[in-house]
């Protein structure tokens, strides 16, 4: 199947050899048309529905170690080569020249969709929004009224993108997102806390039959009131085991950011120069995979029009490849890895992770913790922050148990873990053979934010630190 | 009348009758030059354009954005926004703003000449800067990044009730991370300086602030597990109060997820403590003349001396409260309004930096935190994050220290305070930076 394209060849050629005429090696056109719709539903109310679009083409010319760049919402020939000048002008280039860029459309194949978001109906939409509400609100355990707000959010985008460049490239894509969250906050005597689910899939409409929004909701309540009844965090050093799926953002954190090729050639990454060598425990495989069909890092071709790979970054242990970009790889003289991405056409392009993965192992997650005699059970983590240079990561336990003699007891409140990347790696004693993937989830970098999926069996590190309160 | 006013009053015009339609545009540019290794490492020149509409009808909102002036498109959006109004659940409290009779501050936030700085100033700057970074110290061995970075910002904003208002901003800033490294160990460190101008911007402060942060944790080992005083760095206080705005929003207290939602009036902190939202005050690097419904900003006093006295709101949540709007409307082009503070401070002390942690026998000071998103429950109020910085020992700086968490409730550090600093200065963000003084935090180490 050959999609339209949203900017004509002859077009797109011609603002690729205005882009050139200063003098650039290399000149790329990113053409994106998207369009969003959400609902949110919140305090017992639909506020609103939003409809959004956007759409426009970025171009940038690289001369040497310099690149230009420029963007428009213009998406007429005019409006193109206005682009083109002056990303052209910013990149200022050297002898200059007329250039012929002849474009070979390579086929691809976006993810298949059942039901476009677009064709349904808003009501259906937004009657998914009532239901997760009375759900959550009659959820099991709620019998003295202790959720006091539950809020539901649904939205979807189809994003159409084009990519053209002066090695002759042409190719399109068509992603689809549909994504559904809801969060409660329940109140008791200790306070208010808060839970959440959410689910989001590079999938249409569909992604409704795989997901019962109602269960969503009793299982975010119900974590909220199960941690009404949390005591302090611990502070300090301790065994952690983490759940199926739950992990899998300590990865992304802890050496997925390490491992990208922008950040490893400025020496700004704990993991350059070391391909090659033993970096974590030998049961540790680590995959950064674009291929992955549904999940919500998947595309047929990045931002740079490369396919999508499935990526070994890390096989037994040993340190195999970084992530790369049309820019890094050009350097290295080496072929991108598909890692090329960017938050629209806004944006340059920089090195991002699609979805991130620890393999399976072969421990069986009730040995893990079976054999732990005390430490922290976290069943889901929350958003976290690395400093790549150091090594250095934190991240937050939404949900967590304490484990006391081999045995997951009581709740516990929020608290941060943190530690350092290749550290941890090192530091896995225990790998289970329970893979799942985790939350959706949207990476910033610079500024910039992609969506990221991840996921890991359950595992235990032998020693993190936990910032609780309780001593 | 600015081209983009006339365009939203064109929008607010189509209104059908016992119809309210809002419409906000807003246009910028920004140009960003980034420099590495002696060389231009790429250069962005970006243009911004959008228009945001709202539909309000029987007591139901919609609302539609799209990325572009064209007026076929903002039809369509139009009638998109109508549709999606019909959606909504009726609230009787929903309305758009009026005007209120208080008239905007006279800012001199738009410095013309920013907009004429030649590109290649620009560039030198950044390479400037870059250099800068690496002959501030001999450990000082590359660097992440350094930038420099100016924006040009219109807004706009019109109503079929009446409001019609407009903003114009220029900002620029230079910051750089710096990499240091010592016995094969590497640290990094932020700094920058921000203006309206690049005229006004000071390459020599923000390379020296990022040498200084990135040698000064060489060496850092992980402390002990204890719970002692610590002072906040100006940077960290400033993401504190950040997210201490959240919860003195009207929308936060009206949904349940505020942890002062009846405690107006109370004293809900030190008495050394005056918090005050001000984003007339042209110093703040997110000054501005209208809010994002159009409504003139204005100075609030959120906590004085200790007593909670202010919650900020937009023109719903006032109504909802029964109160009115403190002007204090948070959007872009493609969202609805939410409330939110705009600049916070806090009333400074009389003490530098040094003096107060002259009376600290046993301390740390906090360079860095990390992890606030994750490990800051604004709702709760449990707060833990990750850290760097150096211990404070016998009333001087000693060792410095990484890789530990420091954790406390909202609630309790408010109450824990015992000194604010005399150092008081605005950062590239929607709060200023003070030193702070906070009793009784747990320093998570080994």
């Amino acid at each position: 199947m050959t999609e339209s394209l949203l900017v004509d060849e002859p077009v797109v050629a011609a603002a690729l050899d205005r882009a050139l005429r200063t003098g650039g090696e290399f000149a790329e056109v990113f053409v994106e048309d998207k369009r969003s719709s959400s609902g949110l539903l919140d305090d017992g109310k639909v506020e609103e529905l939003t409809s959004g679009r956007d759409r426009g083409a970025g171009i940038r010319v690289v001369v040497g170690e310099s690149t230009g760049f420029a963007h428009t919402a213009d998406l007429s020939e005019a409006g193109l080569l206005a682009a083109a000048e002056a990303a052209a002008a910013a990149a200022r280039g050297g002898s200059g020249g007329v250039t012929r860029v002849d474009l070979d459309r390579t086929p691809t194949s976006p993810a298949p969709i059942e039901t476009y978001p677009e064709a349904v109906a808003k009501a259906t939409k937004v009657g998914l929004l009532t239901q997760a509400d009375e759900a959550a609100r009659s959820a099991e355990g709620n019998a003295a009224g202790s959720i006091a707000q539950v809020m539901a959010r649904y939205g979807d985008s189809r994003r159409r993108i084009q990519v053209a460049n002066s090695d002759g490239l042409l190719a399109t894509d068509d992603q689809v997102k549909t994504l559904f969250s809801v969060s409660c906050v329940a109140v008791g005597d200790s306070g208010m806390q808060t839970g959440r689910e959410s689910r989001g899939h590079t999938i249409g409409f569909e992604l409704f039959d795989r997901y019962d929004v109602e269960e969503l909701a009793r299982s975010a309540a119900q974590r909220a009131l199960t941690k009404l009844q949390a005591r302090p965090a611990p502070s300090g050093a301790m065994p952690v085991v983490v759940g199926p799926g739950g992990g899998g953002v300590l990865f992304h954190e802890a050496c997925g950011h390490g491992l990208e090729a922008d950040l490893v050639a400025k020496s700004a990454s704990v993991f350059a120069g070391r391909v090659g060598e033993l970096v974590a425990s030998p049961s540790v495989t680590l995959i950064d995979d674009g291929t992955m069909g549904g999940e919500w890092g998947h595309f047929a071709i990045d931002d740079e029009g490369r396919p999508a790979q499935r990526n070994v970054l890390i096989q037994d242990g040993i340190l195999t490849d970084y992530m790369w970009d049309h820019l890094r790889a050009r350097k290295e003289g080496r072929p991108s890895s598909g890692n090329g991405r960017r938050e629209s056409y806004k944006h340059l392009p920089m090195v991002r992770m699609t979805n991130t993965y620890i393999a399976n192992g072969s421990d069986t997650p009730a040995d893990i913790i079976a054999s732990t005699p005390n430490g922290v059970y976290v069943k889901q983590l929350g958003g976290g922050q690395v400093n790549t240079a150091t090594g250095d990561f934190v991240f937050g336990m939404t949900e967590a148990y304490l484990i006391t003699d081999g045995e997951i007891g009581e709740p516990l409140r929020e608290g941060n873990l943190i530690g350092n990347g290749p550290e941890v790696l090192t530091r896995i004693d225990a790998l289970g053979n329970d893979f799942a993937m985790g939350s959706p989830g949207t990476c910033g970098k610079d500024g910039q934010g992609v969506p990221v999926g991840d996921g890991t069996p359950t595992l235990r590190v032998e020693s993190l630190t936990i910032g609780g309160t309780a001593a | 009348m600015s081209e983009l006013l006339q365009l939203v009053e064109r929008v607010a015009g189509w209104a059908n009758d016992g119809e309210q339609i809002e419409a906000v545009g807003v246009r910028g540019g920004d140009t960003e030059v980034r420099a590495y290794d002696g060389e231009v490492e790429s250069l962005s020149s970006a243009q911004t354009q959008g228009v945001g509409i709202r539909v309000i009808a029987d007591q139901r909102q919609g609302f539609a954005y799209a990325g572009t002036f064209d007026i076929d498109v903002l039809e369509e959006t139009l009638a998109e926004a109508r549709d999606n109004a019909t959606f909504g659940t009726p609230d009787e409290f929903l309305g758009l703003a009026e005007p209120d009779g208080v008239a905007p501050a006279e800012l001199d936030l738009f410095d013309p000449e920013a907009s004429r700085f030649p590109t290649d100033r620009k560039v030198d700057m950044a390479l400037a800067l870059e250099r800068a970074v690496l002959a501030a110290d001999p450990r000082i061995t590359g660097i992440e990044s350094a930038e420099f970075v100016d924006s040009e910002s219109e807004s706009a904003v019109a109503t079929n009730t009446g409001i019609r208002a407009q903003s114009r901003e220029t900002n620029c800033y230079l910051s750089a991370s710096a990499l240091a490294e010592e016995s094969g160990e590497t640290q990094t460190g932020f700094g920058f300086s921000v203006g309206r101008s690049p005229e006004g911007l000071d390459i020599d402060r923000a390379a020296a602030d990022a040498a200084e942060r990135a040698t000064r944790l060489l060496g850092a080992v992980k402390p002990s597990t204890e719970r002692l005083t610590v002072v906040f760095d100006p940077f960290v206080t400033a993401q504190f109060l950040g997210i201490l705005g959240f919860t003195l929003s009207g929308e936060a207290v009206l949904k349940g997820r505020s942890m002062f939602a009846d405690r107006l009036g109370e004293e809900v902190a030190s008495p050394l403590i005056t918090l005050t939202d001000d984003p007339t005050n042209v110093q703040a690097f997110t000054a501005t003349t209208s809010d994002g419904e159009g409504l003139a900003t204005r100075r609030n006093p959120l906590i004085e001396a200790g007593r909670l006295s202010t919650f900020v709101h937009n023109t719903y949540t006032a109504r909802r409260s029964g109160t009115i709007s403190t002007g204090s409307a948070v959007r872009g082009y493609s969202s609805t309004p939410t409330v939110g503070t705009m600049a916070v401070s806090l009333s400074p002390g009389d003490r530098s930096q040094a003096e107060l942690i002259a009376d600290i026998d046993n301390g740390l000071l906090v360079q860095g935190v990390a992890g606030l998103h994750s490990g800051v429950n604004p709702v709760s109020g449990d707060f833990s994050t990750g850290a760097e910085g150096v211990r404070i020992r016998n009333g001087a700086v000693a060792e410095p220290v990484r890789e530990f968490t420091i954790a406390s409730t909202i609630q309790r550090m408010l109450h824990d305070v015992q000194a604010v600093g005399s150092d008081l200065e605005w950062l590239p963000m929607a709060a200023s930076g003070v030193s702070l003084v906070v009793s009784d935090i747990t320093m998570s180490g080994s």
